[in-house]
C-alpha cells in the first residue's frame, strides 16, 4: 500500500524517465550529420533556432510568460560573443559562449523584475519595448556595434584549442549539436525537478500556486533569467558559427518567427522547439524556392492556419504517436491517482 | 523660440495623426481586450488605396480620403466576420500569433502588388509650403491634419457619449452578457466598431503617407507606436489615448530634434517606465480584464 505522496512522486517522476523515442530523436539528430553532409549550414541554423526556441519554451510553455521580445537576449548573446572574439578578450569559443550567455542572463535577471509585473498585455509591451530599446541602442552606439553594417571580420579561435572551424560548417554543426544537447539535458533536468513542477503550477493558476506556498515571483524571475541564458547561448552560437552579428539579431521578426517555431512544435515538452525549428526551416526553404521574395506571406498564412485550427488540437496530433506508446506502457502503474488533466 | 513653437506644432500634428491611426486599436485592444498587432495593416491598406486613386486614377486628394476610409472599413468588416470574431475568447498568445500572421501576409502582399519602395501621394498645391504665423512656420499640410483630426476627435467623443450606438458600445464592453440580456446585438456592435476603427486607421494611413512615409513595412514600423498610444493612454475613454498620442507625438518630434543621438530610445524608455509605474496606463480606470 502506497501513501498518496508516494503515488504523486511516482506520477511526477514518470515523465522524467528517458523514453526510447527521445533517444531515437537524438540519434536521428546525430545521424543527420552523416546523411546530409552537404547541408551543414542549414542544419546548424536549425540547431541554433532549436536552442532559441527551447529558451522561449522554458518561459512560455512552462511558466506561461508571453514574450514578444525574446530576441533581446539572443542579440546580447550574439553581440557579446562577437565583441569577445573581435577584441580578443576571450578567444576560446566555449568559454566565450558562456561569458556571452551570462551577459544575456544578467540582462534577463534585471528585466525580469519588469516582466513579472502586470498582466499579459503589459508583459508583451515591456518585452517588445526592451528588444526595441536594445536595437536602438545598438544602432546608436555604432562605434561599438558597427551600426547597420554589423560586426565584421570576426575570427574564431579553434574550439578548446583543438577543432578549427572549417568553411563547410562541419565543426560548427557538431559544436552546435553538442551545445544544444548539453543545454537540453540541463533544461530537461530542471523542468522535471520540483522547481519545474512548481512552474507548471504557476502557469496553470498563479493564485492557487501562491496559496499552496510557491513563491510565484521568485520562481518567475528564476525561470526568466534561465531562459535569458539559453537565448544568449543561442545568440552566441549564431555569431560563432556565422562569424557575423548585425542589428537584425534584435529584430521583431526574429521574436515573431520564434513564436511560430515554438507553436509549430508545441509548447511545454521541450522537444517542441526542436521539432518546430526543423519544420519551420523546411517550410521556409520550401516557400523560398516557391516565391523567393514573398515567403513571409506563406509563413503568415501558416501562422493564421495554426491559430484557427487550434494549437491544442495540432499539439495532440503531433503527440499522437509518443502518447500512444507511453500510455500502453505506463498507465497501469498509476492506479489510484488518475490524472484529471493532461499534464503537459 | 520660434523653432520651439514650430516643433510643438509639428508634434501636435504628429500626435493627432497617431490618434486617428490608433484610436481603432484603443477599442479593439483597450475595450474588447483583443491584442491586434495587425492594426497598422489596415492603415497601410487605406494609404495605398488613396495612393492608387490619386496617383494612378487621377482623383483629387480630398475625394480619395473618404474612399481610403471606406475601403479599410470594408476590409476590416470582412476580416472581422471571417476571422477575428473566432478569436475574441481565445488566449492572448493566440491573438498575438494570429495578428502577426496577418501582418506578415499584408507586408508580403503589398510588397508583391505595389513594390517595396516608399510611395508618395500627390497632394494638392494648396497644401504645400508653410504659412508664416507671427514668425512661426506652420506647415499647411500639418494644419489640415490638425483640423481634420481635431474634428474627428470631437465627433468621436460625441458619438460615444451622446448617441444610442455609443451607449450600446459602452454597455457591450462593460459587460457583454448583461448587454446581450438587454437585447443589444453585441457581435454586431463589435463588428461595426471594429470596421469603424479600421476605417479611421485607413484614413490615418492616407494622411500619414506625407509625414510618416508609406511602404510595405508600415505595419511593423509603427506597430509599437500604436500600442504605446493604447497601453499608455488606458482604455477608460478616448481622452486617454488622445492625450497619450499628443504626448507621444510631441515627445517624439522633440526627441528627434533636440537629442537626435538618443533617437527612439527616449520613447521606449518612457513607455517602459510608465507601464511599470501604472500597468493600466496613465489614464486607466480599473484593473485590466
Amino acid at each position: 500500500m502506497t501513501t498518496p505522496a508516494e503515488t504523486v512522486g511516482v506520477y511526477a517522476r514518470q515523465p522524467a524517465r528517458w523514453h526510447w523515442a527521445e533517444v531515437a530523436f537524438w540519434i536521428a539528430a546525430l545521424a543527420s550529420a552523416f546523411l546530409f553532409p552537404s547541408r551543414y549550414l542549414i542544419m546548424t541554423d536549425i540547431l541554433r533556432l532549436g536552442l532559441f526556441a527551447l529558451s522561449l519554451d522554458l518561459i512560455l510553455g512552462y511558466a506561461g510568460i508571453v514574450s514578444l521580445g525574446h530576441a533581446a537576449f539572443f542579440g546580447v548573446g550574439a553581440y557579446g560573443a562577437g565583441l569577445l572574439a573581435l577584441h580578443g578578450l576571450v578567444t576560446e569559443p566555449v568559454l566565450a559562449l558562456l561569458v556571452a550567455a551570462l551577459a544575456a542572463t544578467l540582462l534577463g535577471f534585471v528585466t525580469s523584475f519588469l516582466v513579472i509585473r502586470g498582466v499579459d498585455l503589459t508583459r508583451l509591451m515591456v518585452t517588445l519595448g526592451i528588444a526595441l530599446l536594445l536595437e536602438a541602442l545598438a544602432e546608436r552606439f555604432s562605434d561599438i556595434t558597427g551600426g547597420t553594417d554589423g560586426l565584421q571580420g570576426i575570427e574564431m579561435a579553434p574550439i578548446l584549442g583543438l577543432f578549427e572551424f572549417d568553411m563547410f560548417g562541419k565543426v560548427g554543426f557538431f559544436y552546435s549539436l553538442a551545445v544544444l544537447f548539453v543545454l537540453f539535458l540541463l533544461a530537461r533536468r530542471i523542468v522535471h525537478s520540483p522547481f519545474g513542477l512548481s512552474l507548471r503550477a504557476i502557469r496553470n493558476n498563479p493564485l492557487r500556486a501562491a496559496a499552496v506556498g510557491i513563491p510565484v515571483d521568485r520562481r518567475l524571475i528564476a525561470v526568466y533569467t534561465l531562459a535569458a541564458f539559453y537565448a544568449g547561448a543561442a545568440g552566441a552560437l549564431f555569431t560563432q558559427t556565422t562569424q557575423l552579428a548585425s542589428l537584425d539579431v534584435f529584430s521583431f521578426e526574429r521574436s515573431a518567427d520564434l513564436m511560430l517555431v515554438l507553436v509549430l512544435g508545441g509548447t511545454g515538452y521541450l522537444y517542441g522547439g526542436l521539432i518546430g525549428a526543423v519544420v519551420f526551416r523546411l517550410l521556409q526553404e520550401g516557400f523560398s524556392t516557391l516565391t523567393p521574395q514573398y515567403w513571409q506571406f506563406w509563413i503568415g498564412a501558416v501562422l493564421i492556419a495554426v491559430v484557427l485550427t487550434g494549437r491544442e488540437r495540432l499539439h495532440r496530433w503531433v503527440r499522437l504517436v509518443p502518447d500512444f506508446l507511453s500510455r500502453s506502457r505506463a498507465k497501469p502503474k498509476l492506479g489510484a491517482i488518475a490524472p484529471t488533466s493532461d499534464p503537459s | 523660440m520660434t523653432s520651439l513653437l514650430t516643433n510643438l506644432f509639428d508634434g501636435v500634428a504628429y500626435g493627432m495623426l497617431l490618434f486617428v491611426l490608433a484610436c481603432g486599436l484603443a477599442v479593439t485592444l483597450g475595450l474588447m481586450n483583443f491584442v491586434n498587432l495587425a492594426h497598422g495593416a489596415f492603415a497601410m491598406a487605406g494609404g495605398y488605396v488613396c495612393a492608387v486613386l490619386v496617383n494612378q486614377a487621377g482623383w483629387p486628394f480630398f475625394a480619395a480620403l473618404p474612399l481610403a476610409f471606406v475601403s479599410s472599413a470594408l476590409i476590416g468588416v470582412v476580416l472581422e466576420r471571417l476571422l477575428y470574431r473566432h478569436l475574441y475568447s481565445r488566449s492572448h498568445l493566440d491573438q498575438v500569433l494570429f495578428s502577426i500572421g496577418l501582418v506578415f501576409m499584408s507586408v508580403a502582399a503589398v510588397d508583391y502588388i505595389m513594390g517595396s519602395s516608399r510611395i508618395f501621394i500627390r497632394i494638392p498645391a494648396a497644401l504645400e509650403g508653410q504659412i508664416d504665423f507671427f514668425g512661426v512656420g506652420i506647415g499647411r499640410y500639418r494644419l489640415m491634419i490638425i483640423l481634420i483630426c481635431g474634428l474627428l476627435t470631437i465627433a468621436l467623443q460625441l458619438v460615444l457619449a451622446r448617441t444610442r450606438f455609443g451607449s450600446r458600445l459602452r454597455a457591450a464592453v462593460d459587460d457583454p452578457r448583461a448587454a446581450i440580456g438587454l437585447g443589444i446585438n453585441v457581435p454586431q456592435v463589435f463588428a461595426l466598431t471594429f470596421a469603424f476603427g479600421c476605417g479611421l486607421a485607413g484614413l490615418g494611413g492616407a494622411l500619414s503617407a506625407e509625414i510618416l512615409g508609406l511602404d510595405p513595412y508600415f505595419p511593423l514600423k509603427f506597430m509599437i507606436y500604436f500600442l504605446i498610444v493604447v497601453t499608455v493612454g488606458g482604455s477608460s475613454s478616448i481622452t486617454g489615448p488622445f492625450l497619450a498620442s499628443l504626448l507621444l507625438g510631441i515627445g517624439d518630434v522633440a526627441g528627434k530634434y533636440y537629442v537626435p543621438k538618443l533617437g527612439p530610445f527616449v520613447i521606449y524608455t518612457i513607455m517602459i517606465v510608465i507601464l511599470i509605474w501604472r500597468p493600466n496606463g496613465l489614464f486607466g480606470r480599473t484593473a485590466a480584464r
